[in-house]
């Protein structure tokens, strides 16, 4: 972890980032925020660890536990939400077990998120799974490719 | 066989968001590979799906593939990648156009009666090559302004153009420019807005995915003209596609000398960072976006002192839209009356919308400032999908309203929304119709609100929460009589008193919907009944008994087990079980359930 | 000299003075949360809105500079209207404690909402609840009762230069915390507990130990160091029972950990209240008298018997100059040695 926060303290000064872009920078290479590295930067840097805690958790980016190794995201955009977006949503929580307020499964095989518009409307509801794009979605496709998630392994 | 002249061929797929999800990779792939396994020649360019919706196509009848060949041009809509063969079969080798797969009638309607002035090269420049731009007339505008042009000329111009801010508020650029200019600073900057938080709003990200060159080439005349030596373009995190092309497009400015020092050996040095948004509504807003440049919480400070005048880290900042400045080179390229020849009196030139929701051709369109609201919908739009009934058009996002269908005689400018309560905004335009409830639409907004609320100030922090409470007790039929007008004295005291935009606009969603749907606001609260039939608690499913087959559909699909019945037999629902997911609606291919 | 009306007062204030304190200069009442006037000016509480002639809302007087001819109106019936929801709304994501609450008599929120009558509330809704408690030493921090001032934050990076506690997560949700909502760990000196206008800051240790109404105040210099701090004690049946300070101290109203909270030892039963003389190593209690002719009678033996360069005095930085001064004073020119020193330089 050391080499990794140095690595990116390095870049940090090179771009002349700022806190917003180093904690980009954690969460690209750890997935998530952890705790030490927050000290680690708070100290190296000078700057408390309380602003690095109130910008975490300002920002809907950030992610201060990992994640499942699936990420759903539904469009909740007002094209995706007047083409039915929440049933989507709704859905997928039942399929996953979830409940309300909770987006990771307890075997961290998937995550939910929302998204507010992908600039996708046309083809709206649009959920991404894993990075891609799907649009036109129904439960039922929904629920074709939470299937295929869990039994095949994953693609690429 | 005919042998078709190949070096002229041209194929251009659809690879924006919208085209990449319909499988526009794949397509590209399988024609780059048989063209080639043919040995036919052929500039495969990669287009920007969605500007290409705006000019010459629409995302929902994606994948578009445009064939040109000799210069006659058939324009494929739906193309899957097994279509690829026949197409170079007959169209490519033979040279007759599959004429079943090409785009039809209401695919031309959609752009006659649109003007492109900011979309003009997107969808037909290749947003990765510079060379692409400059062969359309890119950076002259720029090299024009740093040699031959004042600062002062060229605040006069766009002054003159009566170009107004395309971010929301409508603020004249060229004012806004020269009030910049004349605050003496030992540093100033120049921002672009690409944060496009509306939730149904795609038209910043289109410019940029399909032109990021006339964005870098506005951003540099507005910095010759405020005299800022650096920029930022503040953009979502959630669009990649967006950032890398203007990653990519910034280092082939700076190998041209368009950017960095000393551009084009005039002797002014300006140069562009990005700046990555994590995810927050509010950081649109000005003072917001520049303490999130600064890495800071995105909360808003009250103004004055404005940006201009006290900015990025102190120093006077002008914050522009995308599409704002995506205008900029046109309007210096053709002549400031050039583009106040479009529009009204007050809104000068054109604007991009995203024309979404119940529309058949849902996209991106640009139209002169001035248009009917009725051409947008129906010769540009289509009409509604489905042969519904349009009910509304919700403009400008959470901050705007609905407009109902009885205004739809209203032309489309700055003070004729603003008239009948609603606003241009960003440009999201999403048509609404009889199927979707006033009520629950307005506490979609709200939602929406509320949550990106930074949490500085009372009336916005606690103000949103109570109203999106109100409206989520009327759509659960626990509306109290007194609640509308409770609604309508919490909304006006939160626009009056809110710190900033997002809280001074939230609540008009609910105030417009109030204005102009009151019945049916009244309907859930007195009536415990939604007429649109879409709120869940005020809804019972039955099955109507003379239309059930007893197929058993709906009885497979209900989640809750409240369906009972044999085959062949009629079923029942028991609502004491049912959970009103509304599944067994939806399976029925008898229309035999009731919902109401 | 900027001129300008409020209220139809004409009121002079220098060019960059705020209507809020070009108000209060001319002794016009205008409320406030979020607003102190050491710390940078906020924005968040939005009561101190007024009606600026030819401005077509309501704008916050804590934040707009003054401006020639401005012509401002302070209690409008609409902005009195506004202020009122503003209150109804803060209360209505408020405990409303105020029978038990530390800060009661005391407190900004409970003081406006008797001043504008907020006894119904038309907004009921979700309240922030929170379980977890604090367990630092010092500070009971109850953030139901935190109305998002931003005051605590504002002190600690802009007085105290500490930085513990941030505003995090956003909106409804918003708190103030420690990172990772961790105990707060920190200088503990308390000005956070000083400027929050209502009873999420209070100190532990003054907890259910009497109202403001018991309280008697006397003003005093702290005894810890010779900075010299003006403090107030706050006494009630002759027992200290909290330490505030005013702005109009030398140290201008902010104190030090020791200085707020180290009071407990003036009322414990652990002090001596009369001398002690060891003999045969047991401590026996004595009379002044007693006492002072024996330091007397034995330093002057000592003196007379070794010289006065036998003695040396030591100083205490709990003494105040004036007695650090006394003290050598008495060294050089009673004993009449030169040995004398002082704590704060070891
Ligand atoms: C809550 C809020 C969100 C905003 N979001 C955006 C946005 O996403 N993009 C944008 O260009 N302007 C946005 N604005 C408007 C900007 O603050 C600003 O007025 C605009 O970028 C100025 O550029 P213009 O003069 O070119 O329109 C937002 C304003 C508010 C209050
Ligand atoms: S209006 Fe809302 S977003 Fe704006 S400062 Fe107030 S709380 Fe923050
Ligand atoms: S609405 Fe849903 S829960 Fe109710 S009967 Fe139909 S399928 Fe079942
Ligand atoms: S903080 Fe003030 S208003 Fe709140 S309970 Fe305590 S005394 Fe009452
Ligand atoms: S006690 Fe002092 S250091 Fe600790 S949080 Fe409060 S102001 Fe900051
Ligand atoms: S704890 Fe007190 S000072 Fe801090 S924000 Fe809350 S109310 Fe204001
Ligand atoms: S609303 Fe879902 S993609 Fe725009
Ligand atoms: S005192 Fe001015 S907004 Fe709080």
């Amino acid at each position: 972890m050391e080499k990794i926060l140095e690595k990116i303290y390095q870049a940090f000064i090179d771009n002349e980032g700022n806190i917003i872009s180093l904690l980009q920078d954690i969460q690209d290479e750890f997935g998530y925020i952890p705790e030490p590295s927050v000290y680690w930067f708070s100290k190296r840097l000078d700057v408390p660890a309380s602003r690095f805690f109130g910008i975490t958790t300002f920002y809907a980016q950030f992610h201060l536990a990992p994640r499942g190794k699936n990420i759903i995201t539904t469009c909740c955009g007002t094209a995706c939400h007047v083409k039915g977006s929440e049933r989507l949503i709704t859905g997928l929580a039942r399929e996953l077990d979830l409940a309300e307020g909770e987006h990771t499964t307890d075997d961290r095989e998937f995550t939910i998120e929302k998204v507010n518009c992908v600039g996708a409307c046309s083809i709206a509801p649009v959920v991404i799974i894993n990075n891609k794009i799907f649009g036109k979605m129904s439960s039922d496709s929904l629920t074709k490719e939470v299937k295929n998630l869990r039994e095949g392994p994953r693609e690429k | 066989m005919r042998d078709p002249v190949k070096s002229n061929l041209t194929i251009r797929v659809c690879m924006g968001t919208g085209g990449i999800a319909a499988g526009g990779v794949e397509v590209m792939a399988v024609f780059a590979d048989r063209l080639a396994g043919r040995g036919i020649r052929a500039d495969i360019r990669k287009h920007c799906s969605i500007h290409k919706v705006g000019c010459r196509g629409l995302c929902a009848k994606d994948v578009l593939v445009d064939v040109i060949l000799n210069g006659d041009k058939t324009t494929y809509q739906f193309i899957k990648p097994d279509m690829v063969e026949r197409i170079i079969e007959e169209h490519v080798v033979g040279g007759n156009p599959v004429l079943e797969w090409a785009v039809g009638e209401d695919y031309h309607q959609f752009h006659d009666k649109q003007v492109k002035v900011v979309l003009s090269d997107c969808g037909n420049i290749n947003p990765e090559e510079i060379d692409s731009y400059i062969s359309v007339g890119g950076y002259n505008a720029l090299e024009r302004v740093i040699k031959k042009m004042t600062p002062a000329e060229t605040i006069a111009l766009i002054k003159k153009s009566g170009l107004r801010g395309r971010g929301g508020a409508g603020f004249p650029t060229g004012v806004k420019w020269e009030i910049c200019r004349s605050v003496e600073a030992s540093r100033k900057y120049i921002i672009c807005n690409a944060d496009e938080g509306d939730p149904g709003a795609f038209m910043d990200r289109s410019v940029i995915e399909g032109n990021p060159h006339a964005v870098i080439e506005g951003m540099t005349v507005g910095a010759s003209a405020i005299g800022a030596d650096k920029g930022y373009v503040y953009i979502r995190a959630e669009y990649p596609l967006a950032v890398e092309r203007l990653k990519n497009a910034l280092k082939q400015a700076r190998e041209r000398s368009f950017l960095g020092k000393n551009i084009l050996g005039s002797g002014f040095s300006f140069d562009i960072r990005i700046k990555l948004g994590a995810g927050a509504f509010v950081c649109g807003e000005e003072t917001a976006l520049i303490a999130s440049i600064e890495g800071l919480r995105g909360m808003p400070r009250a103004k004055p002192p404005f940006p201009v005048h006290k900015g990025l880290w102190g120093q006077p900042t002008v914050i522009n839209n995308v599409e704002t400045l995506a205008n900029i080179p046109y309007i210096i390229r053709n002549g400031a009356e050039w583009y106040a020849s479009y529009g009204t009196e007050k809104s000068k030139g054109t604007k991009v919308f995203a024309l979404t929701g119940k529309i058949r051709n849902s996209g991106l369109i640009e139209v002169p400032m001035g248009i009917p609201l009725r051409e947008i919908i129906y010769d540009i739009g289509g009409g509604i999908e489905n042969n519904r009934k349009i009910k509304a058009v919700q403009t400008g996002g959470p901050s705007g309203g609905c407009i109902p269908a009885e205004l739809l005689d209203i032309t489309v400018d700055f003070e004729s929304l603003a008239r009948v309560g609603s606003i241009v905004g960003s440009g999201g335009m999403v048509v609404l119709d009889e199927t979707d409830c006033m009520v629950n639409i307005a506490k979609f907004f709200l939602q929406f609100t509320q949550s990106e609320s930074c949490g500085k100030c009372v009336p916005c922090r606690i103000g949103t929460k109570r109203l999106l409470e109100i409206l989520e007790r009327v759509t659960e039929g626990k509306g109290r009589l007194g609640d509308i007008e409770l609604l309508e004295s919490l909304a006006n005291d939160i626009k009056a008193t809110s710190l900033c935009g997002l809280g001074q606009t939230a609540p008009n969603p609910v105030l417009s919907t109030i204005k102009y749907f009151r019945d049916e606001f009244e309907a859930h609260i007195t009536k415990k009944k939604c007429p649109a039939g879409v709120c869940r608690d005020l809804l019972s499913f039955v099955v109507l008994k003379d239309f059930c087959k007893g197929c058993g559909a709906c009885k497979r699909v209900c989640p809750a087990g409240a369906v009972t019945g044999e085959r062949k037999q009629v079923h029942v629902i028991d609502p004491e079980v049912c959970v009103k997911c509304g599944a067994c609606y939806d399976a029925c291919k008898f229309k035999a359930i009731g919902k109401g | 000299m900027i001129h300008l009306t409020i209220n139809g007062l004409p009121v002079s204030v220098p060019e960059g003075t705020t209507i809020l304190d070009a108000a209060r200069s001319a002794d016009i009442p205008i409320p406030t949360l979020c607003h102190h006037p050491k710390l940078t000016p906020y924005g968040g509480c939005r009561l101190c809105i007024v009606e600026v002639k030819g401005i077509n809302r309501p704008v916050t007087s804590c934040t707009t500079p003054v401006a020639a001819d401005m012509e401002v109106a302070t209690t409008t019936p609409a902005i009195e209207g506004m202020r009122k929801t503003i209150l109804e709304l803060i209360l209505s994501d408020h405990p409303n404690d105020c029978m038990v609450c530390e800060k009661a008599g005391d407190c900004a929120l409970q003081e406006l909402a008797y001043f504008y009558g907020v006894r119904e509330n038309r907004f009921d809704g979700e309240r922030r609840c929170y379980a977890g408690k604090d367990r630092n030493p010092f500070i009971d921090r109850d953030m139901e009762k935190c109305i998002l001032c931003g005051k605590c934050v504002r002190v600690c990076e802009e007085v105290q230069g500490v930085g513990a506690i941030d505003i995090a997560y956003r909106g409804f949700n918003a708190k103030i915390c420690p990172p990772f909502e961790k105990d707060l760990s920190c200088e503990f000196c308390g000005q956070c507990v000083s400027v929050c206008p209502t009873g999420a800051l209070t100190g532990k240790a003054w907890t259910q130990r009497g109202r403001q109404k018991d309280i008697k105040e006397v003003d005093t210099i702290c005894p810890y160091c010779g900075c010299g701090c003006g403090i107030t004690l706050h006494v009630r049946r002759n027992e200290i029972v909290r330490v505030s300070s005013r702005e109009e101290t030398i140290n201008e109203g902010w104190l030090c950990p020791k200085g707020r909270f180290g009071y407990t030892f003036v009322n414990s039963p652990e002090r001596l209240h009369v001398p002690l003389i060891k003999e045969k190593g047991v401590f026996r209690e004595a009379g002044w008298d007693e006492a002072m002719s024996l330091i007397v009678s034995k330093l002057g033996k000592i003196k007379k018997k070794y010289g006065p360069d036998a003695i040396g005095g030591l100083a205490s930085a709990r003494c105040t100059n004036e007695e650090n001064y006394l003290f050598q004073k008495f060294m050089r020119a009673v004993i009449g040695t030169n040995n004398i020193d002082h704590c704060a330089r070891l």
